[in-house]
Order: structure tokens, then C-alpha cells, then sequence
């Protein structure tokens, strides 16, 4: 991997590479009498593409709302790391809060703002860098006018990086699937992300737009060397592009290792094949 | 820049601009001439009709904001309305404040008293929180019949003239006290939604979980929405007292907070020219249903003890059928009305 002198803008994030970026612990989630989460626990690093990979129903997308705070685990902790040594108990922030420190994430089901052009859509990306008083919005001339021509910079960077020129001014309710993805992207790239949580960026799409997906997240990867968290159904992509994988089966971490270690682990492989009969 | 080939922005502040083009331009000078002919081309009756309409505007932009930019549904707003006629018409008339400074506290009072009635909005949704603002209604209105404090025990408050009114002159000095403060509300209105709250706003309408993962603070925008959309409609409510002179209660029930919505679902939810349209809409059609029914009357003399029912069926008829046509509302009929203008004759 490429060691990097500089941090980019769009990585928010001042952890040196190889550092842990994120430690999830013994995180335990409940609803009701369902465990959806049992003592999970591994290490995210710095700069790497971590993907987190499991049969349906295994708690991947539970997993990622903790993080994010959407859920909040009966027992456990996920830690996020700062360049200067500091750090965030995600698990006791609400989700603005831990956006605020640049988790940014996307989501299985689109969940776009469907009226808004892409542009909109990408400027509430910025939200959590701008200010949102009622009089300088009111009075537009001023404040509101220069912040929202100084964050249209890092709006159309983003824009250009994920080849949305065509789509800036459309709503995004009427924009095809893979577009919409792509605008979902963008939006938590705008964050200046210093971890991006990415749920399932691929499902349902075809080999080729599979395909432009994958290189547009190892683009962002391999320009800002943003840390990422992958959920992926698609073996073959995640055994392409991560560093590293976790693997969930009925809410319990069953493997956690390089593609390599994990491809050939038996209890993978009996969670995704069905164990062989002895 | 507006080119045969359409506009090209050279600057992030052009593109911000709410006018682009010289038709765009040439279209609102238009307007601003008709307003500032109109009032010499009307009698008293009709600028009197205008003079509410300009007054309503304010109340529909100030429901649009909680309604239709931020997806909070709300049958509150005669009760809001009643906040800001009866704060102002208090303080000018028993505390003394100067008029322009009551407006103010009027529309502060509102705002505050909409974000206290807005805490049900942090855990309620659609109709479950349609039902909570309609005991908000209630309650305002059961506490400006009741506390006699309020009226001095009258049951109404007579508010003075200013003094610089003339009686021949009433409406058309009071069209120009309203035009102004109403195109500025408007303005404001329109300002809120190209910057970054209003925008949030929008986005707790869309997808609420959404809204919260990229950082926006739900709890304060749902009170700030309410507390901006009250805002709004307190000083509608603080300009119609001082215009009708006395504040009663009976002028803020729940059958205006029905009309406010008819008047931004007609005009156009999520649209601020929307709510200027349906409120003239809105305001305009009894009239002139009034006016069909006075002429027509006595040509057929025997419908003409039923004429009340017969408007009052034409208005709800007219209602249903623009509804019918275009559920976005009127503002969605002009931009489809500029757009075949636009591309004439090519039409696809």
C-alpha cells in the first residue's frame, strides 16, 4: 500500500495509516427476545477497505447502524480514533453527532432526499461544515450567499470524481438506480468522510455497473485513502478489492482475517456452502 | 449567461440567482407594475378583497414552510393566527409599544409559543401529529375565549386607527402598508429555502434517517421549522388585527386552519410561489362567485334564495376539479404553462 505525505480533502481523518481507525468491541444488540448482534468485535485500520461479509439476516446492516448510531447496542463499544490521539465513543452519540466527526455512511435502500435535485443532495452532504442561523438565512445577501458559494467547491469535486455533471440539476427520484447509488456515494464523500460506511453499494446492479462501482470507491480509496466499511454480497468484488474481512453468521463473528485466510476458513466456508456431512 | 442553447452560468453566484433570463426578468417587472397600478384600477370592495389576500399570502407562505418543506402536517394555524392578532393588538393597546415594535413582539411571541406547540413533532408523524396540532388549535382557542385577561373581560379588542388613516383612503393606505411587508415575507420565505436551512428542512421531509446519518440535528430543525413557520404566520395574524380593527376569536377557528390548507395544497405544497397563488385562489373565488351569483340572480329568480348553498358547492367544486387536473397545485400549471411557451412550436 501506498504511503501517503498529505491528507486529501476529502478525508477528514489524521490517523496514520496502519493505526486502528475504529475498534468495535463485544457489541451485543437486542430487539426484544431477537440477538441480533452477539459479542462482535474486530479492528477497522487506517486506509483500508474493510469489507464485513455474512449470508443474509446476519446482522451485517445492524452492525453498521451502531456505528452510526441508528441503533444503540445493549452492551459494547465502537471506538473512533483521532489523528492526535483522542477518541469517540460512538456508541453513546446520536447519529448528527457522530456525523458531525466525519462517519459518513450510505445506505442498503437508497435513502436519497427524492425531491431535491443532485446538487441539493450533495450540498446537505456539507450540512455539518455550514452554519444554519434563521436571520442569515432570511436575509440571504451576506453570510448565507458566501457559504453556499465556498462549499460549492468540494461539491463539484466530488461531482466530477463520480461523473455526475449530466445529473446535477435533476430531482434524484427520477434518476436510475445505479445513478442514484452513485449520488449516495457522493453525498457521504462531500462529508469529508474520516470513516465512510458504505451498505451494500453494489446490490442489484449488473456486472458492468458493478463494475464502475468498485472503481469508483477504490478511486476515492486510492486518492483521499479514506477508511472504509463495505457490506458486499458479491464475493468476487469483495475478495478483489478489500484488505481485510469480517465475517458475520447469526449475529456472531465467525471469521476475521485477509480475503485469503478468510476464503478458506471451514467456518466460512460451512456458513456460506453448508457444512459437509461427516 | 442565456444563450440560444440554453444558460450557462459563469459564476457559482449567477447560478444562484433567483432570475436568469431578460424574459425572467421582463415577467416580474410586469408584475411589479400591475401591483403598483392595481390599486388605482379597483374600487374599494375589490382592495379591500386585495388587502386580505396580501394579508392571507403571509399566513399560506408561513403554513407551506412547517406543511410542505417540512413535511409537517399542521391544523393549527387559526390558532397561530390568533397568537399573533391578539399579542400585537395587547401590546399596542394596553402595554403602549409602538405599532412596528408590537408587529415584532407579535411575531416573536408566535414563533416561540409554535416551537413550544412544534414538541409533540419530535415524536409524532403525519396524522398522528395532525391530531396533535389540532389540539393545539383547541387549546389556543380555548384559552382565547376563556381567560378573560386577555379582552378585559370584552370578549373582543378594539384596536385603534393610525392616526394617518383617512377614512376615504382606508384601503388603498393599507394596500400600501401591505404591499411591501408582504413581498419582503415573500422574499424572505423564498431565501430560507436556497440556503442550508432550508434545505434541511427538506431533507427531514424526504428521509428523515437519512437526514439525521449526514449530520442534520432533527430535534432543532423540526422546532426551528415551527418556530419560522409560526413566525410567519404571527405577523399575518398581528397585520389582520390592526386592518380589521378588532380581535375576536370567532375569525381564528378551525375552519381557517382548514382553509390555509386548501389554500397551500391548491397553490402547491413545498413552493413558495405556491402559496401566493392558492391564497389568491382561495381569497378571490368567493368573491367572484359572489359577483356571478349577484349577476345572474336575476335571470333566474328561482334559484336565487339558494345562491349561499350554490357558491358554496361552485367553490368546493372548482377545488375538487383543480386538484383533479393537477395535484401539484397552480404552481406546477405555470411552469408546464412556461415550459409550452418555451418550446413553441415544438412541442414533445
Amino acid at each position: 500500500m501506498l504511503g501517503r505525505a498529505y491528507v486529501h480533502a476529502l478525508n477528514s481523518s489524521t490517523v496514520p495509516e496502519g493505526q486502528p481507525a475504529l475498534e468495535i468491541s463485544n457489541i451485543e444488540l437486542r430487539f426484544g427476545g431477537v440477538v441480533a448482534l452477539h459479542d462482535v468485535g474486530f479492528t477497522v485500520t487506517q486506509g483500508h477497505i474493510h469489507a464485513v461479509i455474512g449470508p443474509n439476516g446476519a446482522g451485517k446492516s445492524s452492525l453498521l447502524n451502531c456505528v452510526s448510531g441508528l441503533y444503540h447496542p445493549q452492551v459494547g463499544k465502537a471506538i473512533l480514533h483521532t489523528g492526535d490521539g483522542g477518541h469517540h465513543e460512538l456508541t453513546k452519540l446520536p447519529p448528527h453527532r457522530i456525523a458531525r466527526l466525519g462517519v459518513a455512511r450510505s445506505f442498503q435502500n437508497i435513502e436519497l432526499f427524492s425531491h431535491l435535485t443532485v446538487l441539493e443532495n450533495l450540498m446537505l452532504g456539507r450540512h455539518t461544515h455550514m452554519k444554519h442561523g434563521v436571520l442569515q438565512s432570511l436575509l440571504w445577501f451576506g453570510p448565507a450567499q458566501n457559504q453556499e458559494i465556498s462549499h460549492r467547491g468540494i461539491v463539484e469535486e466530488v461531482i466530477d470524481l463520480l461523473s455526475l455533471q449530466a445529473f446535477r440539476h435533476k430531482p434524484v427520484g427520477s434518476l436510475a438506480y445505479g445513478i442514484q447509488k452513485r449520488v449516495e456515494l457522493g453525498r457521504a464523500l462531500v462529508l469529508q468522510p474520516s470513516l465512510l460506511l458504505l451498505d451494500e453499494p453494489m446490490a442489484g446492479m449488473n456486472a458492468e455497473e458493478k463494475e464502475d462501482m468498485a472503481r469508483y470507491v477504490l478511486d476515492v480509496h486510492e486518492l483521499a485513502g479514506v477508511t472504509v466499511i463495505l457490506i458486499e454480497h458479491d464475493m468476487a468484488v469483495v475478495m478483489d478489492i478489500s484488505d481485510r474481512v469480517s465475517v458475520l453468521d447469526f449475529g456472531r463473528l465467525i471469521a476475521d482475517g485477509t480475503p485469503a485466510e478468510v476464503k478458506t476458513n471451514p467456518a466460512v466456508v460451512e456458513a456460506y456452502l453448508g457444512a459437509e456431512e461427516h | 449567461m442565456a444563450t440560444a442553447t440554453g444558460i450557462h452560468h459563469r459564476t457559482y453566484r449567477a447560478e444562484l440567482r433567483l432570475r436568469h433570463t431578460k424574459a425572467e426578468w421582463a415577467r416580474l417587472a410586469i408584475i411589479v407594475v400591475l401591483l403598483l397600478v392595481v390599486p388605482y384600477l379597483l374600487n374599494t370592495y375589490w382592495l379591500g378583497i386585495a388587502n386580505s389576500i396580501l394579508i392571507a399570502v403571509i399566513g399560506a407562505v408561513g403554513l407551506n414552510i412547517l406543511v410542505g418543506f417540512t413535511g409537517q402536517i399542521s391544523l393549527g394555524q387559526g390558532g397561530f393566527l390568533a397568537v399573533g392578532a391578539y399579542t400585537s393588538a395587547i401590546a399596542s393597546t394596553r402595554l403602549g409599544l409602538p405599532v412596528p415594535v408590537a408587529v415584532i413582539v407579535a411575531v416573536f411571541v408566535t414563533a416561540g409559543i409554535g416551537a413550544l406547540f412544534g414538541l409533540p413533532a419530535l415524536r409524532l408523524k403525519g396524522l398522528y401529529l395532525a391530531i396533535a396540532t389540532l389540539a393545539s388549535q383547541e387549546i389556543i382557542m380555548f384559552v382565547v375565549r376563556r381567560w378573560g385577561f386577555l379582552t378585559e373581560d370584552k370578549g373582543y379588542i378594539e384596536v385603534p386607527r393610525f392616526g394617518f388613516i383617512e377614512r376615504e383612503t382606508f384601503e388603498i393606505q393599507w394596500y400600501w402598508i401591505l404591499l411591501p411587508i408582504t413581498f419582503l415575507a415573500v422574499l424572505m420565505a423564498r431565501n430560507v429555502f436556497r440556503s442550508s436551512l432550508g434545505r434541511s428542512f427538506m431533507a427531514v421531509r424526504d428521509q428523515d434517517i437519512a437526514a439525521e446519518a449526514i449530520g442534520v440535528n432533527i430535534t432543532r430543525a423540526k422546532v426551528t421549522a415551527f418556530a419560522l413557520s409560526s413566525g410567519f404566520v404571527g405577523l399575518s395574524g398581528a397585520l389582520s388585527a390592526y386592518y380589521t380593527e378588532t380581535v375576536t376569536w370567532e375569525r381564528f377557528t378551525l375552519d381557517v386552519s382548514v382553509l390555509y390548507l386548501a389554500m397551500i395544497i391548491v397553490g402547491g405544497l413545498g413552493s413558495i410561489a405556491g402559496s401566493v397563488y392558492g391564497a389568491i385562489f382561495m381569497m378571490l373565488l368567493p368573491a367572484l362567485l359572489t359577483e356571478l351569483g349577484d349577476q345572474v340572480g336575476d335571470s333566474i329568480p328561482f334559484l336565487s334564495d339558494q345562491l349561499p348553498a350554490i357558491k358554496n358547492a361552485l367553490f368546493g367544486a372548482a377545488i375538487i376539479t383543480f386538484l383533479l387536473i393537477e395535484p401539484r397545485g397552480l404552481d406546477r400549471i405555470w411552469t408546464r404553462v412556461k415550459d409550452y411557451v418555451r418550446f413553441w412550436p415544438f412541442r414533445y
